[in-house]
């Protein structure tokens, strides 16, 4: 009986009163509202009772609603704590909402049922002061230990001018050194154990082998690494309470700045969360667009990675040829969107420009090029002995504890499971794209980097479909909260007109809602759960990126391994420190 | 004119007249003391001369070829095609602050880099350049190349140990790991020559391969013993894809992190020296040293090698080897260091022990190619 039943009448069923409301979201995904008290059961039920389980805690996080208008039908919440949860087998996802009241208020913690929630409870304790009943080491993540404040609080100042005048008189600069001195025993880690000294190795925040500011701490018993811990936070630069502040038009260039090195792949996930708050279809020839764009810069970003894998494993030459491809790939960039890295080119609603002349040529040109470089840099990399002898089996992790840790992406599919948002919930029109999912199965570096490196001619594989069957017709959706709305008309009628002034002037206001599309981007499953007040700004940017879960389970496949190791696996996650930090 | 003749085809075809620079002092000595003194000094100012331009020379070649490798043209813009590079970059390295950090441990910190030069130079002065280029010829050359190298490791464990820094003191641990480990199958695979020549005199040996080199005289066990010293001297000279002690990656700089100016300028000059080195010795003893190439029974071939001077030919063979060297750098990724000593313990050194012993049945049963005139 309970097979015909949807899941949401499962849990009123079993759960009767905890379950508080159900909310109609933008994005149809179930969305409950669960009390407190009871949420831990509900989400273990989810994890581990009902059939096709929910496996994997995709984001945690929490909206301040103190200040939120449109909240009909929603149970009376001073602070959301948001679970949003995936099922790989239906195919479907869940999103459970706790109600909490108070100006600090309080909720069990998660990390019994998934390791994961760890660091998503100490990010949402860091930003909104939420605390979390039994958690194991509730400290900040993001901001330095000594800040002041939770800055995604509404109360929170978001700009300079709002705050005095920063100063660094030398003893809050003695003291902010201080609170970055590395106590072990803070994280719960011995100084030593029976004969053995551990050494204690700072790995960070600045070291060639990190790609950016973070700092791996190592327990080092010899080159032995026990235990570790990341110290994160470096590269914050509060892109989600930017995203308060800023209309929803002009957010997108701070898209691009979340996960650097794939440009268009980020606006790609926040415009699609817009438009389906607005409501917007994209015409045909914007979407194929910008799936061609989004597979150029996964090429981008896998070049990048690929350079970096090798010289992080001691081959200095492979970055500077993977680097000179992508400049390459950055000619189509630049003759199509005029920028570089960050573009910043999708708009809400379609792309920013037709598509200029001659663009078939450069396509076609780096289509061309790109297989036969591929297979060089298997010769000289992947099949490198060397290079397989310090990565296979390195850094191991199984399908189970991928999706325990909420790993997706590339990290995923090298354990054997060949789950690709583009095949398995196909956005942009990607289902009319011919393309393979790699998979590999033993879940160690090497196979990693296998996958990518097979992403990669897949992704020639869809731009060389996009120039052949690149539909005719707008390149941006004529619907009125399209923005910037196209002008054509504007002198014929007065209600384009209108539209027009308020979508330049002021900027589109997106219909209050919630809505989350994520993409497959080039480092995980990666999207924007936004929501919207119907107002000219976003109410709650949340970007939920893969490189944080990514990370938070370095220490897991690190332990036993040599500190070498610990820098290929490093190379094997991917990351950008953008994308961690946010 | 048909003396002059005559006179090249005696050169070409030897016998060598060799004389080293010791030599001629001491012949000197019976009849002025001035000459004695005029010989050490001149031999005094060949080893700097020969330190200044091999830096010169083999950093600049070093960053060109990496350049080449990697699709890249190198230094361009200091000198013609970037040749004043290096001399900028000393300059540079010469104005930088001598920075000690406070906690190292001060003598300590300030030696080490001298004692690595100090053994590269030692060696320089042992080599046989030409017949009539060599400071010094020991008898037991070979066996002073050996230990005075490995007395190179003592300043970058000193190095690495007193600058009281954990990167630099795991540098130096790795280092002193690995160069002790593979200090043991170069020297295996030099044995090897040593009894094939007869000699330890590393101009002994050079002589001795008038007939043909020793990388093939022997039937492959040459050139086994070859390839062993050529992989345990890459890894002594810590040059990737052994060079875990420093693993720019990993060690951010390794047991020299905590140096600048012309402390690190001296480990690092050092480390190219001994590239050197490392390749002259490979030339010297596999490869015929100055001895031109020479194929048994073709005169006229042979004259005509014999016309190029033998100190090119050293050199000829000489930058063959560092090129190599230098091409394993840009393409191959780092060992780990466990991989490292595997390779070492499990692999090169029995092959070389089993080397050592075919090497022998060689030797008596006196079965070369070439046999000896």
């Amino acid at each position: 009986m309970t097979q015909s039943m949807s899941i949401v009448d499962q849990l009123r069923a079993r759960f009767g009163e905890a379950v508080l409301a159900v909310q109609p979201v933008c994005d149809g995904i179930p969305t409950l509202w669960v009390a407190a008290a009871r949420v831990i059961d509900v989400l273990g039920h989810l994890k581990n009772g009902v059939d096709k389980p929910y496996k994997m805690l995709w984001d945690l996080t929490a909206i301040d609603e103190r200040t939120r208008i449109n909240r009909a039908g929603q149970p009376k919440s001073d602070f959301t704590v948001v679970y949003h949860l995936m099922s790989f087998e239906r195919n479907e996802d869940i999103r459970i909402k706790v109600p909490l009241e108070g100006e600090y208020p309080s909720v069990p913690t998660l990390c019994g049922v998934w390791p994961n929630a760890n660091w998503y409870e100490r990010e949402v304790f860091d930003m909104f002061g939420i605390r979390f009943d039994g958690h194991p080491c509730l400290r900040r993540i993001l901001m330095p230990p000594t800040w002041v404040g939770h800055p995604l609080r509404k109360e929170h100042p978001a700009r300079a001018t709002e705050m005095p005048p920063y100063t660094l008189p030398d003893d809050k600069m003695d003291r902010e050194h201080e609170a970055l001195r590395f106590v072990p025993e803070e994280w719960g880690m011995k100084r030593q154990s029976g004969d053995t000294e551990y050494m204690f190795l700072n790995l960070g925040p600045h070291h060639p082998g990190t790609h950016g500011i973070i700092r791996f701490l190592l327990q080092l018993d010899g080159e032995e690494i026990v235990d570790s811990v990341l110290d994160i936070g470096y590269h914050h630069r509060g892109a989600e309470k930017m995203g308060e502040r800023q209309s929803w038009h002009s957010y997108i260039p701070y898209t691009d700045r979340i996960d650097y090195v794939a440009g268009v792949l980020n606006n790609l996930a926040y415009v699609q969360s817009v438009e389906k708050m607005a409501g917007i279809q994209v015409p045909a020839r914007a979407q194929v667009i910008r799936v061609m764009l989004s597979e150029v810069f996964r090429i981008i970003s896998h070049c990048v990675w690929y350079g970096t894998f090798a010289q992080d494993l001691g081959a200095m030459s492979p970055v500077l040829y993977l680097f000179n491809d992508r400049e390459k790939a950055f000619t189509i960039i630049e003759a199509i969107c005029g920028g570089r890295m960050h573009p910043s080119w999708f708009r809400i609603g379609g792309v920013a420009h037709d598509l200029p002349n001659g663009w078939q040529k450069l396509v076609k040109d780096f289509i061309d090029y790109m297989p036969a470089r591929l297979a060089s840099y298997d010769k000289a990399v992947m099949r490198n002995g060397i290079l397989k002898k310090r990565t296979i089996g390195i850094g191991k992790f199984s399908t189970e504890e991928a999706l325990d840790w909420g790993i997706t992406g590339p990290g995923l599919r090298a354990t054997g499971m060949g789950w690709d948002a583009r095949k398995a919930r196909p956005y942009s029109g990607y289902e009319n794209f011919d393309f393979e999912v790699p998979v590999f199965y033993n879940g160690d570096v090497y196979d990693r980097a296998r996958v990518r490196a097979e992403e990669m001619r897949q992704s020639v594989r869809i731009i060389e479909q996009c120039l052949k069957n690149m539909p005719e017709g707008p390149y941006k959706s004529d619907h009125p909260l399209a923005c910037p709305p196209a002008k054509e008309n504007t002198m014929r009628d007065i209600e384009t007109l209108i539209n027009h002034f308020l979508g330049v002037s002021w900027g589109p206001v997106i219909p209050a809602g919630e809505a989350c599309c994520p993409i497959e981007g080039a480092k995980g499953y990666y999207g924007y759960y936004l929501v919207s007040d119907g107002c000219t700004m976003s109410y709650r940017t949340r970007i939920r990126t893969g490189s944080f879960p990514h990370l938070q389970m370095v220490p897991l496949i690190s332990r036993g391994h040599l500190v070498a190791d610990m820098l290929a696996i490093v190379a094997g996650v991917d990351f950008v420190l953008a994308d961690l930090d946010r | 004119m048909q003396n002059a003749m005559s006179m090249i085809l005696v050169a070409a075809t030897g016998p060598w007249a060799a004389k080293t620079v010791a030599e001629r002092a001491s012949e000197s000595l019976d009849t002025s003391l001035w000459a004695v003194a005029a010989y050490m000094v001149l031999a005094l100012l060949a080893v700097v001369v020969l330190v200044t331009l091999l830096g010169l020379v083999l950093i600049y070649a070093e960053r060109k070829i990496a350049g080449r490798f990697q699709c890249r043209v190198g230094p361009m813009r200091v000198g013609p095609h970037g040749l004043l590079q290096t001399v900028a970059d000393t300059f540079k390295l010469l104005l930088k602050e001598d920075i000690i950090p406070t906690r190292a441990d001060q003598a300590m910190h300030l030696l080490a880099p001298f004692l690595c030069m100090g053994a590269t130079v030692l060696i320089i002065a042992v080599l046989p350049y030409s017949p009539t280029m060599q400071i010094l010829d020991l008898n037991i050359g070979v066996l002073f190349v050996t230990a005075v190298s490995g007395f190179g490791v003592m300043g970058i464990l000193l190095g690495g140990w007193s600058s009281n820094n954990k990167w630099s003191l795991i540098g130096a641990m790795r280092s002193g790991a690995q160069i002790i480990s593979y200090e043991i199958s170069a020297t295996l695979a030099l044995l090897v020559v040593v009894l094939f020549a007869g000699t330890m005199s590393l101009r002994g040996i050079v002589e001795s391969q008038e007939a043909g080199w020793w990388i093939w005289r022997a039937h492959g066990v040459g050139l086994i013993s070859f390839i062993v010293y050529l992989i345990a001297s890459t890894a002594e000279i810590n040059r990737t894809p052994f060079d875990i002690p420093e693993g720019e990656s990993e060690l951010t700089a390794g047991f020299h992190a905590e140096y600048s100016g012309l402390r690190f300028s001296f480990f690092f000059l050092s480390e190219f020296i001994n590239m050197f080195i490392v390749s002259a010795l490979a030339a010297t003893l596999f490869l015929g040293g100055w001895m031109p190439f020479h194929i048994g029974g073709w005169t006229t071939f042979n004259n005509v090698m014999g016309l190029i001077p033998p100190s090119l030919w050293f050199a000829g063979k000489n930058l063959f080897v560092i090129f190599v060297i230098m091409w394993f750098r840009w393409t191959f990724p780092r060992l780990r260091v466990d991989q490292l000593m595997r390779l070492e313990w499990k692999i090169l050194l029995p092959i070389g022990f089993a080397n050592l012993m075919a090497a022998s049945l060689v030797v008596l049963s006196n079965f070369y190619f070439f046999p000896g005139k």
